[in-house]
């Protein structure tokens, strides 16, 4: 344990992580986040691991889990070093040739690096993916490169060189004019200027600040904050030491989802490690400067996101939000001045003050500076999580870096900022992915939640899941959320079962539009939007549901019937034996038959029929 | 698991005098998978929080259970994601397989079924988690064969 008294003690101790560093040795990363567990890499690591002592390999080859790096949909990952040779979909069962052949003999297994699925090309490295060759990683940068457990990792890649150059080398005044002339606006949805938002908070009267990291990731489909802090916790804890010390906070607090142990379990390895380094409490790195970080875990509530509620539950009471101003700068935690950033915001404020404004603004456009991290969901050929320039347009984003929609399918929207955000159709595929212009056609850039639909997505049942959503997780302080997102909910719900009615449209913009003016925080303010905006663009579609009695992309069970062709039954028996309320009858050998009356389009037989015999109308 | 007040004493005293709420009930539900009413009286009186506002807390947050759970969770992410791509008949296999309702426990106490509203595993979608067990790309079939597999193991615990 070395603790780090000064700025030349960071230094010292960087260059000697450097000297201890071969950029030959061989190594092999494996990615160790949720998305990658899920998928087994955790018995890929063991297995290598285990194999690599059998060969006696273990003290030349090292293994590192590492954090991330995006590309879930090809997982579990790996890269071996120094080639950088990407392997995907690594399973248990190819860890004995991986170590015979690729570790032992330097061979390339073709089985396992990348098939453009397009041009059949195979690629090696992973620098030259299409899926990463398309982005700007930044705040990504060091996810899949690093060991989010060792901090000489971070170090090692001038981890916390600037919140040594900002408690060392600059004023607070400094510090939060950086910020600002940067252009960074909050990366948790609404867009705020972050400088501006130091300014007030260090403006406010108090000896007593705290400083707040918002890691409640609520919004379903997005998982950008989760990565950073599974992959690159320091990078979260620096942004805070540097906020903190522009402020004038001396305590921070990160509010977490329970729902992410893996984070919650990295962020608290990284806190104790740069307590240990002098990097947290007392006189932080001779300066003088003392601040410290707890974590909060959340109880599950997605209302808590909202920043007032978030700072009810640190107090201990109810996640409700109340009214603001007095706003957190002003009056925020226990009453005391209080900022509040998304984790994407605190991650993005070291590269700021290491590398100046001047970079960090170079990118972007002219209000929307810098990059921005999404999670690229659903029907999407590469699922995963990507950092891209702010003005990237929508298609590039979607077709070039995300592949485009697989299966021949057709795009259909892209719902972005979760069920605070709205869709966007294909005539807007052009729009430019900052800000304003995604505001200008109903939608919000949010934190980073881009969930793709195509032709079998229905917009009226996507609009009713959102609603369904927001209306379980409003809080029920004020009126218009509490009642008025469950009246939509029921129009929804009674056109999606076939019983909608002429004026429910208009009910539904009517209705939204005043749940948005009159609700007490964002949640309910921002609720109708994926409502408003799918009638915006697919008001079609509402109509089909409602006059014609028909779900055109088959989803709503109200208006579809199964149906079984007779020629391609063979009469096996699995539908009718797995149907819950037996409602397939039939002889064995002899094709099926579907009692419409009695099926409650749960279709469970459509999935079970290995003859593809079953169809929808 | 019984209610033990000696145990709920320990927690208490482990979170220091000015514990926070919430972090109590957390453990007591982490121990006992809900919170049973005598705990929720004693933490009022222990932590000097009027008993209306212990049970608005644990009302409010969906981590708490007033009623005592399975031992097992299976739970499905009914994300936008894994919405889009089929979780609904996935929940709805399970549910005619364990026979309750999201949020339900099953009689024998083995088994409680729940939703999450988004794991952040999208790209695995439509997920099932057993107790702690990430299971992506769930189908019909896979269902089947998961919840087989949980009851072999559950029947073989006992």
């Amino acid at each position: 344990m070395i603790e780090l008294r000064n700025p030349q003690a960071l230094v010292d101790y960087r260059q000697r992580i450097w000297a201890a560093t071969d950029p030959q040795q061989r190594r092999i990363r494996v990615c160790d986040g949720t998305g990658c567990r899920a998928l087994g890499s955790r018995k890929v690591l063991a297995r290598l691991q285990e194999t690599l002592r059998e060969a006696g390999l273990a003290d030349k080859v090292e293994v590192v889990p590492t954090g991330c790096p995006g590309f879930c949909e090809l997982g579990p990952l790996i890269t071996i070093d120094p080639e950088k040779i990407a392997y995907n979909r690594v399973s248990v069962d190819d860890v004995p040739a991986i170590v015979a052949k690729t570790i032992a003999q330097g061979e390339i297994i073709d089985g396992l690096i990348f098939v453009d699925p397009v041009t059949g090309q195979t690629i090696i490295h992973d620098s030259e993916l299409p899926f990463y060759t398309k982005q700007m990683r930044r705040v990504l940068a060091l996810n899949g490169e690093i060991d989010p457990t060792r901090i000489e990792d971070y170090v090692a890649h001038d981890g916390y060189a600037a919140a040594s150059k900002a408690l060392c080398q600059m004023m607070p005044e400094q510090v939060i004019e950086e910020v600002k002339s940067a252009g960074l606006r909050g990366r948790g949805g609404a867009g705020f200027p972050t400088g501006l938002k130091w300014h007030f908070c260090r403006q406010s009267p108090g000896d007593v600040k705290y400083v707040i990291c918002n890691a409640d990731e609520g919004d379903p489909g997005a998982f950008m904050d989760r990565s950073i802090l599974e992959g690159n916790p320091h990078s979260v804890v620096e942004g805070m030491i540097i906020g903190a010390y522009a402020m004038g906070a001396t305590q921070g607090y990160v509010y977490i989802r329970n729902e992410y142990p893996l984070a919650v379990q990295n962020l608290k390895i990284a806190l104790k490690q740069a307590r240990e380094h002098g990097l947290l409490r007392k006189n932080i790195l001779g300066s003088g400067f003392a601040f410290d970080i707890e974590i909060r875990v959340g109880s599950g509530a997605f209302v808590c996101g909202e920043e007032t509620a978030l700072m009810a539950s640190i107090e201990g009471k109810i996640g409700e939000p109340r009214p603001r101003p007095p706003y957190p700068a002003q009056s925020g935690l226990w009453g005391k001045p209080t900022n509040i950033n998304n984790v994407k915001t605190w991650a993005n404020i070291p590269l700021i003050i290491r590398n100046g404004a001047g970079w960090f603004a170079n990118v972007g456009t002219e209000k929307s500076k810098g990059t921005m991290i999404f999670s690229l969901v659903g029907k999407i050929r590469n699922t995963g999580l990507v950092e891209v320039p702010m003005g990237i347009s929508l298609r590039e984003l979607i077709f070039d870096v995300g592949g485009g929609i697989p299966g021949g399918k057709e795009f259909k929207a892209a719902q972005i900022g979760g069920p605070s955000g709205g869709c966007i159709p294909r005539e807007h595929l052009d729009v430019s992915v900052d800000y304003e212009s995604l505001m200008a056609l109903g939608a919000i850039m949010g934190s980073g939640g881009l969930v793709i639909c195509d032709e079998d997505t229905c917009m009226v049942d996507l609009a009713r899941y959102f609603l369904q959503f927001t209306q379980e997780e409003s809080c029920g302080k004020c009126v218009p959320c509490r009642v008025g997102t469950r009246a939509m909910l029921e129009t929804l719900e009674r056109i999606c079962a076939g019983r909608g009615r002429e004026g429910d449209i208009e009910y539904l913009i009517e209705l939204g539009e005043e749940v948005k003016r009159s609700s007490l925080c964002a949640l309910g303010g921002t609720a109708p939007n994926p409502v408003l905006t799918t009638i915006r663009y697919f008001r079609d579609e509402y109509e089909a549901h409602i006059y014609d009695k028909k779900c055109p992309a088959k989803v709503c069970k109200g208006l579809i019937t199964y149906e079984i062709v007779a020629a391609s039954c063979t009469g096996c028996m699995v539908c009718a034996r797995n149907c819950p309320v037996g409602a397939i009858s039939g002889e064995k050998g002899q094709p099926h038959v579907i009692d419409t009356e009695t099926c409650t389009r749960c279709g469970v037989c459509q999935s079970l029929c290995n003859f593809d015999a079953i169809v929808v109308h | 698991m019984d209610f033990e007040p000696c145990e709920l004493a320990e927690i208490i005293e482990k979170n220091g005098a000015g514990a926070s709420l919430i972090s109590v009930l957390e453990e007591i539900q982490a121990r006992y998978r809900y919170l049973p009413r005598e705990a929720m009286i004693l933490v009022s009186e222990r932590l000097g929080v009027p008993l209306s506002q212990v049970y608005s807390v644990a009302t409010f947050y969906h981590a708490f259970s007033l009623i005592p759970r399975g031992k097992h969770t299976i739970c499905v992410c009914t994300g936008t994601a894994c919405h889009v791509r089929g979780a609904v008949q996935v929940l709805d296999r399970l549910e005619t397989g364990l026979g309750v309702a999201p949020g339900g426990t099953t009689r024998d106490r083995e088994f409680t079924l729940e939703t999450a509203n988004c794991l952040g595993c999208c790209a695995l979608g439509p997920v099932v988690v057993l107790d702690g067990e990430y299971e992506g790309q769930m189908t019909t079939k896979k269902v089947d064969k998961l919840l087989k597999r949980a009851m072999r193991q559950a029947g073989g615990e006992q």
